[in-house]
């Protein structure tokens, strides 16, 4: 993955715009984070390959950014993004990893269903 | 360690045979033990990816994978069965369900040892879920076929609840196997041991006992 350059994310994020589409999205703090530190209240939530789809997507901020996707009756947003990559698969893959380089929050969109 | 029949070992994500576990599974592959290794999902959730990132979400099973084949060669282990379960859902699976399947397992492998998580003692959901699915598995055999349980655990409060572990295994004789298989998931480790290697160059006291103890609690079946 690469830092995020704003515009190529932007543009990738368009091209999904106004088709049906597959929503990968994750937050996570690790499942020993509670385990590790007591006093830690330990929160994520997971969805993998939610149909939907998007009038208008955007990616705002100063880094780690934030993606918004405003779908036919609701809205997907995730904050905290560091990273992007369009991979092979052609999923756009946008990911918040922290100091560590361990993955805390992951927005990915698709045209076909995640495997 | 008693000459076993047969090991089953059953775990949810590559690298959970590795800390704990390795040096007991190398001892009973050197003993002419078949041992099947059973890991439910490839831990598609890891959430290491590097800094700079070396991998993906979607990328990461595949490099699993292949990590834990590589753990699996270098234990020795003939046997490995990928389940295709998911990382982080074992817990939310049809409990009977999930037990028939290691039922079935456990039928076509006849161990005379099975290696598990103590449920309820191993912090991690996954872990808490697949050891209660063994344990309901084989509590539905008769009580004069069943095997040994053997369970790992390492919560905060196991050793207050459960009492210490009643089996101590000393692994020094395949610690080199040990530190192998434990390097092979690399995604996982490779951080890990760039703060270890010093002190496993120094052999330090402390790093040495971690290693080259594992520890069981010997699971007693209520029904």
């Amino acid at each position: 993955m690469e830092p995020i350059d704003m515009k190529a994310a932007q543009a990738a994020i368009n091209s999904f715009a106004n088709k049906d589409v597959y929503i990968h999205l994750e937050t996570t703090n690790g499942a020993y984070a509670s385990h590790n530190d007591q006093s830690f209240f330990s929160a994520g939530a997971f969805i993998r390959n939610a149909l939907v789809r998007y009038e208008l997507g955007k990616i705002t901020g100063n880094g780690p950014f934030r993606v918004g996707l405003k779908i036919n009756l609701g809205w997907i947003y995730a904050e905290g993004i560091t990273h992007y990559e369009m991979d092979e698969d052609n999923h756009l893959l946008l990911a918040g990893h922290d100091n560590a380089g361990k993955l805390a929050v992951a927005l990915e969109i698709s045209s076909t269903p995640f495997e | 360690m008693e000459k076993e029949r047969s090991v089953l070992v059953v775990f949810p994500h590559p690298d959970d045979e590795a800390f704990g576990v390795s040096g007991t599974i190398a001892t009973h592959v050197k003993n002419g033990t078949p041992v099947t290794y059973a890991c439910l999902t490839l831990g598609e959730m890891g959430r290491n990816m590097g800094n700079p990132p070396f991998t993906n979400r979607e990328n990461l099973p595949k490099i699993r994978k292949e990590e834990l084949k590589e753990a699996a060669r270098v234990l020795g282990i003939q046997d490995l069965r990928m389940l295709g379960y998911r990382d982080k859902t074992i817990e939310f699976e049809d409990e009977e369900k999930l037990a028939n399947k290691m039922l079935e397992v456990i039928e076509e492998v006849n161990p005379s040892l099975i290696i598990t998580f103590y449920p309820g003692y191993s912090v991690h959901p996954d872990h808490d879920a697949t050891g209660a699915a063994v344990v309901r598995a084989v509590e539905k055999m008769p009580a004069d076929v069943r095997p040994t349980l053997h369970c790992v655990a390492f919560s905060n409060n196991c050793v207050d609840e459960i009492g210490e572990p009643d089996i101590l295994n000393d692994i020094s004789p395949v610690t080199e196997i040990k530190l192998a298989a434990i390097q092979a998931h690399r995604s996982q480790t490779e951080q890990m041991f760039i703060g270890m290697e010093e002190k496993l160059k120094e052999q330090d006291p402390q790093v040495m006992k971690w290693i080259n103890n594992e520890r069981f609690w010997t699971y007693t079946f209520n029904k």
